[in-house]
């Protein structure tokens, strides 16, 4: 097995707590298998998630991102989620601008009733992400510090940027 | 100073140990973890016997945080943290890492799965590291309850609620109350008339002291939260002043538009533009139907106030009140405010309509009905004053074939689900039937019949053995017209033939849906409803009759389809809830809510007054605060959150450009804890 077909993508899902992650919890209680390379992180709201939020996690190692809320609508909060959507929008070209393939984030709406729905989701994140490979941007920049450190930002020299 | 930190990993009977090792979650956490001072497992940790040991180790090992990795935080959070308290434990010290529903339940892989719980005990452990204690805000209640549907679900809970001493505001969208039951002839088992039971309960209503009736309104606006609602209720135009008119029947006997279709009679009778919607209507006093009104129509079409038009006028003149008549043509829709601190959603359903079946006629065929129209053929006050008689030519059918299951059970018409009261109303339906036409027939199409509940079994069978019903399982696959008759198309799968039945009225047990507004009724009120559009239950076994939002509880047909009995019992559930909730002066909420932080002089907060979280807050709990020297001059101005009308979404601490607003709960230190422990590889 080469080293390409072993890798395994760590994703990481933000989830609001009053529709996706009900979602999850009821995928869970229907028996319904997924794949387990995510780690959720229970938010009151979308709309409360810092994109600071989502950088860190990509420069903690995540290969991938998944922010999951309430249908249009639905909100717990009324408008949190359409809030989420803005911040996305704006969010997204920065990502590009920054070499982040915005691919590796993806933003979707699940029910407290579909738990089919998050299965169908996170499984599709994870081939998706494990398609486009391992997210080394954050690290090879790291890797490239001062004095060889392995810590702080270089001012030149390969950064790993997705860019196309 | 460090927290000393307790991991307890519940096994979950096998439900979590089958597929992860839950020995090693527990072993790593000790060894591995910073600040966990101590790790266990124990079979059930929500048992009485695992609150225990939860307890006992909090006390003996001087815990000071404490994370459960077991089923969702959904399930149990609010178990564990009682039991912290117990101890003297800030119960926010406790955090619930779901290995359960978002692992070993859904991850058969044990190795995988073991590593998952560790990385997820790991999350909630750094987080719980960062937990910090919270006192819970008590907030005061206000003493009503709002009501909304006036079918036998709200009129149940209404009475319900009244009776124990608490003011009712009832709000129904028709002009009257008493919804789909008073469009029953007779209810099973007991074939008793349901008008009769149910109009004492009208009557009751109208009279209670305790009960504030809006008919022909409907709810505009709800906002606040448990125990502090403000609802706005729009007052529909009715044209006819409520407190003048006596109800004297004068107005609608000289209308002259008289070939409306009455939607109470399901389009099979008819009624004037001034109307009252059945007889035993409560409140017994007329509206104007602007669309079908004459004067209306011509006030439309000259483009003029309808008080100008001098089409008609025949039921203002003719209105006996004086000075002032009690019809007004000026009458705009009315917006009124009220407070409330509990709110209980009756909303009902709607019958599945016709049209949607082709093979059935797509309601082209008159004498293809519903059940509810049945009903109405069936009612002594209805159309035909009880008398069966088909709709296209008013002859006795002599062959009647039921079909059950007419969208219910069947995913390509968007109803998945059993109706679950059409079996029972089939077979009620052969025996009325059977009851006026001695000589007819009923032919009656089912897949199961299903009739689970008190004496339902011995109905339906008496309908089949003693009032003659012929029951053939099987679906038809066609009707169409031949002559004056219809032709029935079906298979009897008992028997294995295709059957063909000549007959002169076709009943379609038709689905109970979802009213057509439910989502947007959903929406107004911040509750969840499912894939059908029924709105969804707190919890499907244990919460049947609390919504997703504290405070907002549920009854009837809206939450799926039910009977009359499960409704008033439901009915009378939510009723109880409330009681229960208003019968304290205060009370506790939890204290996940948003704070800007204040820091000393000269700074004395981080915030820049830009106030973008004011913008956001779907609450306007953001307030601006001038921070004042001595002489009384403003040094700054900063944001403040109202934590009465705080509601924890975090909008505004994710918005902030200063970072000087955090969400008590999911702080930044939190959250970021929880992102920095996750295991990359």
């Amino acid at each position: 097995m080469s080293e390409e077909t072993k890798f395994e993508p760590k994703i990481v899902a933000f989830l609001c707590n009053w529709c996706t992650y009900a979602g999850a919890d009821l995928a869970g209680t229907g028996r319904r298998q997924y794949q387990a390379n995510v780690r959720i992180i229970k938010l009151p709201c979308t709309g409360g998630i810092d994109p600071l939020f989502l950088i860190k996690a990509f420069e903690r190692g995540a290969d991938g991102i998944l922010v999951s809320g309430c249908h249009p609508g639905d909100c717990h909060y009324n408008s949190g989620n359409y809030h989420a959507r803005r911040r996305w929008n704006v969010f997204k070209p920065l990502l590009e601008f920054c070499g982040i393939n915005p691919d590796r984030i993806q933003f979707s709406w699940i029910s407290a009733a579909e738990g089919g729905k998050w299965v169908q989701t996170i499984n599709s994140v994870i081939d998706s992400v494990r398609a486009l490979g391992p997210f080394e941007g954050y690290q090879k920049i790291n890797a490239i510090g001062p004095e060889g450190s392995g810590e702080g930002f270089a001012p030149s020299g390969k950064t790993g940027c997705e860019c196309k | 100073m460090g927290k000393k930190i307790g991991v307890f990993v519940c096994h979950c009977g096998t439900n979590i140990s089958a597929t992860v090792d839950v020995e090693k979650v527990a072993e790593e956490a000790k060894k591995k973890y910073p600040g966990v001072s101590y790790a266990t497992t124990y079979k059930y940790m929500c048992s009485d016997p695992g609150q225990k040991l939860l307890r006992e180790k909090i006390e003996e090992e001087g815990l000071t945080g404490v994370v459960v990795a077991a089923c969702s935080p959904k399930m149990h959070e609010r178990t564990f943290r009682n039991a912290a308290v117990k101890t003297g434990l800030n119960p926010y010290q406790v955090e619930v890492s779901n290995i359960r529903e978002q692992c070993s339940w859904v991850h058969h892989d044990k190795a995988l799965g073991t590593e998952k719980s560790i990385d997820l005990v790991r999350m909630m452990t750094e987080k719980a590291r960062k937990d910090r204690s919270l006192d819970s805000i008590k907030v005061p209640v206000t003493k009503r309850a709002l009501v909304i549907g006036g079918g036998i679900a709200g009129i149940q809970a209404a009475l319900d609620i009244a009776d124990g001493g608490i003011e009712v505001i009832l709000v129904e969208k028709d002009a009257s109350i008493g919804g789909h039951m008073a469009q029953l002839s007779e209810t099973f088992p007991t074939l008793d008339c349901s008008q009769c039971i149910l109009t004492p309960r009208m009557v009751e209503v109208a009279q209670h002291e305790n009960i504030k009736l809006y008919t022909w309104s409907e709810i505009e606006s709800v906002g606040g939260y448990i125990g502090n609602f403000d609802v706005k209720i729009r007052k529909k135009a009715r044209s006819v002043d409520l407190d003048l008119c006596t109800g004297c029947s004068s107005c609608w006997q000289v209308c002259p538009s008289k070939k409306i279709k009455s939607d109470f009679e399901m389009n099979l009778g008819n009624r004037t533009a001034i109307y009252i919607p059945f007889p035993q209507a409560i409140p017994s006093k007329p509206v104007i139907d602007r669309e079908h009104c004459l004067l209306f129509r011509d006030a439309r079409k000259k483009g003029i106030p309808p008080a100008e038009s001098k089409v008609c006028r025949k039921c203002y003149d003719v209105c006996p009140i004086a000075p002032v008549k009690a019809i007004d043509y000026s009458h705009e829709d009315e917006i009124v405010e009220e407070k409330v601190g509990a709110i209980v959603v009756a909303t009902g359903y709607q019958e599945l309509k016709n049209n949607l079946y082709g093979e059935y006629g797509k309601g082209k065929y008159a004498d293809v009905i519903t059940g509810l129209q049945f009903e109405r053929l069936a009612s002594a006050s209805g159309p035909t004053e009880g008398l069966i008689k088909r709709p296209s030519d008013g002859k006795e059918p002599e062959i009647v074939v039921f079909i059950q299951c007419v969208g219910s059970r069947d995913p390509a018409k968007g109803c998945s689900y059993c109706s679950k009261t059409c079996c029972m109303y089939t077979a009620k339906h052969t025996m009325l039937y059977k009851h006026k036409v001695h000589h007819g027939h009923a032919f009656v199409f089912y897949i199961d019949i299903r009739c689970g509940g008190k004496n339902y079994e011995e109905f339906s069978l008496r309908a089949i053995e003693e009032e003659g019903a012929t029951y053939l399982r099987g679906r038809v696959s066609r009707i169409y017209k031949k002559g004056d008759k219809l032709i029935v198309l079906g298979a009897d799968t008992l028997t294995g033939s295709q059957v063909e039945i000549e007959a002169d009225m076709v009943v379609l047990a038709s689905a109970m849906k979802a009213q057509d507004d439910a989502e947007d009724v959903a929406r107004k009120l911040s509750i969840q409803y499912d894939k059908d559009r029924f709105f969804s239950e707190l919890h499907p076994k244990l919460r049947p009759v609390e919504s997703s939002n504290a405070g907002i509880f549920l009854a009837g047909a809206c939450q799926g389809p039910k009977d009359i009995p499960e409704t008033v019992a439901q009915a009378s559930g939510a009723a109880s809830k409330v009681q229960a909730l208003l019968s304290s002066d205060e009370l506790e909420r939890e204290p996940v809510v948003a704070r800007v932080d204040r820091l000393p002089p000269p700074l004395f907060s981080t915030c820049i007054g830009c106030f973008y979280c004011q913008r956001v807050c779907p609450y306007g709990a953001i307030e601006q605060e001038d921070i004042k020297a001595r002489d009384g001059s403003v040094i700054k101005t900063v944001a403040r959150v109202n934590v009465g009308l705080c509601q924890g979404c975090g909008l505004c601490a994710a918005t902030c450009r200063s970072k000087s607003v955090e969400l008590e709960g999911f702080n930044d230190e939190q959250v970021f804890a929880e992102i920095n422990s996750v295991e990359f590889n």
